[in-house]
């Protein structure tokens, strides 16, 4: 017959009544040796390798770091997402082999130095198709030019500094359009896709079409000397030469933060593409990090003798490299310790710089381009001998590696070249977020759903992963800097002010008896508590008397030179 | 020289004809997808927010009753038809469908007390005086008035008779697992529970105030919720009745009636306040909360058994019916829309602890009655803890016991 089982033996624990059943991390079968039909036995037992540094790369959960104490329920939790996080980063992994392509490279024969190769040689040696990427586009006219290639790489703009601005599909060479501003232009930038464009001209920063139609003209920021677009909070920053970084949000049209950076003319500028922060060099050598929450500069580093000259940040915000007019070239560590790793003394100083996607760095110095590669994806450059080299008509301008193909473009004063680089690009781009093959639909229904979760302004900090940790030791520690700081608690209990009541209740009688009975509650709680740590010392001290009074030596009878013992 | 450029076939990345899918490649690599955490913590955000936008519960009010409706009571075996009895004897059976009123019968001349079905869906029986209950299986059902009651529905005189205590029994309800366990709430602020098999009362628990209804989990089998006077719900353990569970405390007024959903994880309470609540069973505030300028005292509430509508009978004559979950989609989703509202629902759950995010997906419009009375009721319990406190503060360490919020409510447990 059923019975109810009886208290106390049969009962599970109380907290556990109505919770689902905690979830063990999921065991793995034996991988036995499977025998077939014919009595075969499988030569390559067990699940497939998989390379670790592949597995590595998806993996998000920060394993260096200690947890705070919390609950046996929250241990098992972090537990069981450890486990699934280590399980779906193989699988990750192994979703790898379904990559299509497989990125550009550049070997010479028998110790041939491959920054000797000219471009024209490459270009015969290369097929068809890749060859045509090479062009040279003579405009001497209009001024020395510009460059940017929008966000899939499909799309190129370039403005001379005498006015001439253009737009064009650089692959399959269709003019989009190509108007004169009647005035100098110092940078051009594509906004989040290649309909429109930023232009900022001698005296305000302008807004145009794809078509050359002008939108906007945007008369609070002026003399802007450098644009750089934030595509993932669709702000475009901007250094004017009064010394103010401004921040506009594009998707709004408001300015969401002008910070005056306080070094006087702002000529050098870059974003970090893994944090939206923006770099700064200035004149007395050092490099800020700026962020538009925040009043002042994040980090401020001393990178140079001289003035700095140009500065690049490479996709993973790993190294930054920056040059000055101490003719260095230095990459910097931006993970961790601010320091230089590498350096190298130029003949002539850097004025561009420039990183690939797959880490290489380029840099324009005069009329010659300089490029340095590493080993490997996203490995840091060697500066000991260059990839590639190439000399052009006239001083460089503006250089930046085309996203997803194997080509540097660059803006010189002659005009514009598209130099080929093999091995610069990713060669697999992810549909859902820039696909240069992207229809006219795709292109819409993109831009709605990056509008839809555009990041808003605030929360641009260092580490973007910020938002995922529970931050309770920096609270505190910050809770006491700021006490030591100021030498007194700002958060300390106020003197408490008795709330005037009505009817004769707020005489001065009243609220004074009002306001001595919580004196007293706190007097007596200090005095309790006071009391308390009286008797745990004297309960210690007892004890450290019991254990001398062990550890004496017993003496057999008094002597009359115990007095003297100290 | 080796050299080889990237060069990218556009025909394995644009589709042929019109008629085809885009082609879309696919690449996890983290360095491709920056921003991750911002990214999803703002589509969480909007998620939450779309959830509050979509949240249209009222399905549908079905209006023919004279009297006000004081039971209801579900098909076994038709999820679209619905039993109800009016406070002037009138029995109505609906189809929700449809939202009209199949038949009519003029079953009583006094109240309509009590409404059950039989579990093969053929029959149904009602009461004036007493509340009833059929068994789960078997062809018996139980009522209470005096005493609980189990007839055999062939015979005229009940099998055996149960009482323990002196006043009268209000509701009783059978184990829909251990189909020989019942349960039954009295005037005398207790909740017995009965053996059929033994024909004898099990055990009882005594509350402070009468509870008037009870409901069975139909997954766990010895968890039962207790709706009480005291504005609170009480989930018990069958096995252990010293302490609850859980107290469920949200209600204004005296709880009437409470069902549980068939998934036994959430139940949904009726109460005087002119308001019904959607509870987790293992949470003690609730998730929801539904209430119409038009809808009064509501008495009775009813979960449909697959679990997405939740019936309520009121005071006013009328029946209404609402979703469960109130921005849920109703009909056939697509794939797509079926991904997209699960990757949302993941997502407000990964962020539901944020503090944005947690201020919108609690918020909720209530009427002034209630909102007045709940900052009421605070300031009440307030008080009366403020009190608690400095009597524990100002007395013998260890002459004032501390009891916990749980068991003040429970007064003994006899066996």
């Amino acid at each position: 017959m059923e019975t109810a089982p009886k208290l106390g033996r049969d009962v599970p624990p109380k907290k556990d009544k109505l919770q689902a059943k905690r979830k063990k991390p999921r065991e793995r079968k034996n991988p036995e040796s499977q025998r077939s039909l014919s009595g075969a036995q499988d030569p390559f037992p067990g699940p497939a390798p998989v390379p670790v540094d592949v597995v590595q790369k998806f993996c998000r959960i920060d394993k260096s770091k200690k947890l705070p104490r919390c609950r046996s329920k929250t241990r098992n939790r972090l537990k069981v997402a450890e486990t699934e996080e280590e399980e779906t980063s193989v699988t990750a992994a192994r979703s790898e082999l379904l990559l299509a392509e497989e990125p550009g490279f550049l070997e010479g024969e028998d110790g041939e130095d491959t920054a000797k190769i000219l471009q024209a040689d490459i270009v015969e040696a290369v097929d068809i198709a890749s060859a045509a990427k090479h062009f040279d586009l003579n405009l001497r006219q209009f001024g020395p030019y510009r460059v940017n290639y929008s966000r899939t790489g499909r799309h190129l703009a370039f403005g001379g500094r005498r006015g001439h601005v253009a737009a064009l599909d650089w692959v399959t060479k269709k003019l989009m359009c190509e108007i004169n501003v009647m005035e100098a232009v110092r940078d051009i930038r594509f906004l989040h896709s290649e309909a429109l464009l930023a232009v900022a001209q001698n005296r305000w920063l302008y807004i145009y079409d794809n078509q050359g139609i002008e939108l906007h003209c945007i008369r609070r920021c002026d003399r802007v000397t450098r644009l750089e677009f934030l595509p993932f909070h669709f702000l475009l920053a901007t250094a004017s030469e009064t010394g103010f970084l401004t921040y506009l949000d594009v998707s709004v049209g408001k300015i969401v933060a002008a910070l005056n950076a306080r070094a006087g003319r702002l000529d050098v500028m870059t974003q970090n593409p893994y944090n939206a922060v923006i770099h700064l060099g200035h004149s007395n050598g050092t490099v800020s990090l700026w962020s538009p929450a925040v009043k002042e500069p994040l980090v401020k580093i001393l990178c140079h003798r001289g003035g700095v000259r140009a500065v690049a940040v490479d996709s993973t915000g790993t190294y930054m490299a920056t040059s000055g007019l101490d003719h260095q070239l230095k990459i910097f560590d931006l993970r961790g310790t601010y320091q230089p790793l590498r350096a190298r003394t130029l003949p002539q100083g850097a004025g561009h710089l420039a990183f690939s996607q797959r880490g290489l760095l380029a840099a324009g110095m005069g009329d010659v381009v300089n490029i340095w590669a590493g080993h490997g994806k996203a490995s840091l450059p060697s500066l000991e001998q260059p990839y590639l080299t190439h000399r052009l008509s006239g001083p460089v301008h503006g250089l930046q590696f085309c996203p997803f193909e194997d080509v540097l473009g660059l803006g010189h004063s002659g005009g514009i070249t598209s130099m080929l680089v093999p091995g610069s690009a990713e060669p697999n781009f992810d549909g859902l977020e820039s696909n240069p093959y992207r229809s006219r639909k795709q292109r819409q229904e993109w831009e709605v759903k990056a509008l839809l979760e555009k990041v808003p302004a605030e929360l641009i900090c260092l580490d973007p992963r910020a938002l995922a940790e529970v931050d309770v030791i920096s609270l505190e520690q910050k809770k006491k800097e700021r006490i030591e700081r100021l030498g007194y608690d700002p958060e300390a209990k106020t003197p408490f002010q008795p709330k005037p009541k009505q009817k004769g209740r707020s005489s001065t009688a009243s609220l004074v008896k009002r306001k001595r009975k919580v004196m007293d509650k706190e007097h007596r709680d200090k005095v309790r508590q006071s009391l308390e740590q009286q008797q745990q010392q004297q309960e210690q001290q007892q004890q450290q008397q019991h254990k001398q009074e062990k550890a004496k030596p017993m003496r057999a009878r008094p002597s009359a030179l115990d007095r003297f013992v100290r | 020289m080796k050299v080889k450029m990237l060069s990218r076939n556009p025909d394995t990345y644009v589709r042929e004809t019109k008629l085809d899918l885009q082609k879309v490649p696919r690449n996890y690599d983290p360095t491709l997808h920056p921003f991750e955490v911002p990214r999803e913590y703002v589509r969480a955000l909007n998620a939450t927010k779309l959830e509050r936008v979509f949240a249209k519960p009222f399905l549908a009010s079905l209006d023919g009753h004279r009297d006000g409706v004081n039971c209801l009571a579900k098909h076994p075996k038709s999820l679209a038809t619905v039993l109800s009895g009016a406070c002037d004897g009138e029995v109505k059976i609906w189809n929700l469908s449809q939202r009209k009123c199949i038949r009519t019968i003029q079953a009583h001349e006094g109240f309509v007390r009590g409404i059950c079905t039989r579990f093969c869906g053929t029959s149904f029986f009602t009461t004036v005086y007493t509340g009833i209950d059929h068994h789960w299986k078997e062809p018996l059902f139980a009522t209470c008035g005096q005493q609980v009651d189990i007839w055999d529905e062939q015979k005229t005189n009940p099998i055996c008779s149960m009482t323990w205590g002196f006043d009268s029994i209000s509701s009783v309800k059978f184990n829909p697992i251990e189909t020989f366990l019942l349960g039954s709430c009295a005037s005398d602020r207790n909740i017995v529970l009965y053996d059929m098999r033994q024909a004898t009362p099990l055990k009882k628990v005594i509350l402070d105030m009468r509870t008037n209804t009870i409901c069975w989990n139909p997954m766990e089998a010895f968890i039962f919720t207790a709706a009480n006077e005291d504005y609170n719900l009480y989930t018990f353990d069958m096995r252990a009745l010293d302490t609850p569970v859980m107290v469920h405390m949200d209600h204004v007024s005296a709880v009437l009636d409470v069902d549980y959903s068939p998934t036994g994880k959430e139940f949904v309470s009726a109460s005087f306040d002119k308001s019904i609540r959607i509870f987790p069973v293992a949470r003690s505030q609730s998730r929801e909360v539904y209430h119409t300028k038009r809808m009064q005292h509501v008495i009775c509430v009813k979960w449909t058994s697959d679990n997405k509508y939740i019936m309520c009978g009121s005071d006013e004559m009328n029946i209404r019916l609402w979703k469960a979950n109130a921005s849920e989609k109703l009909g056939v989703l697509t794939s797509r829309e079926k991904a997209a509202k699960d990757y949302n629902q993941k997502l407000k759950e990964k962020f539901q602890h944020y503090p944005h995010i947690k201020r919108i997906s609690r918020h909720r419009h209530l009427p002034k009655s209630i909102y007045s009375q709940i900052q009421e009721q605070r300031i009440m319990k307030e008080a009366r803890r403020r009190k608690e406190v400095n009597r524990l503060k100002h007395s013998k360490p260890g002459s004032v016991s501390i009891v916990s919020k749980k068991k003040k409510h429970i007064v003994a447990v006899v066996k």
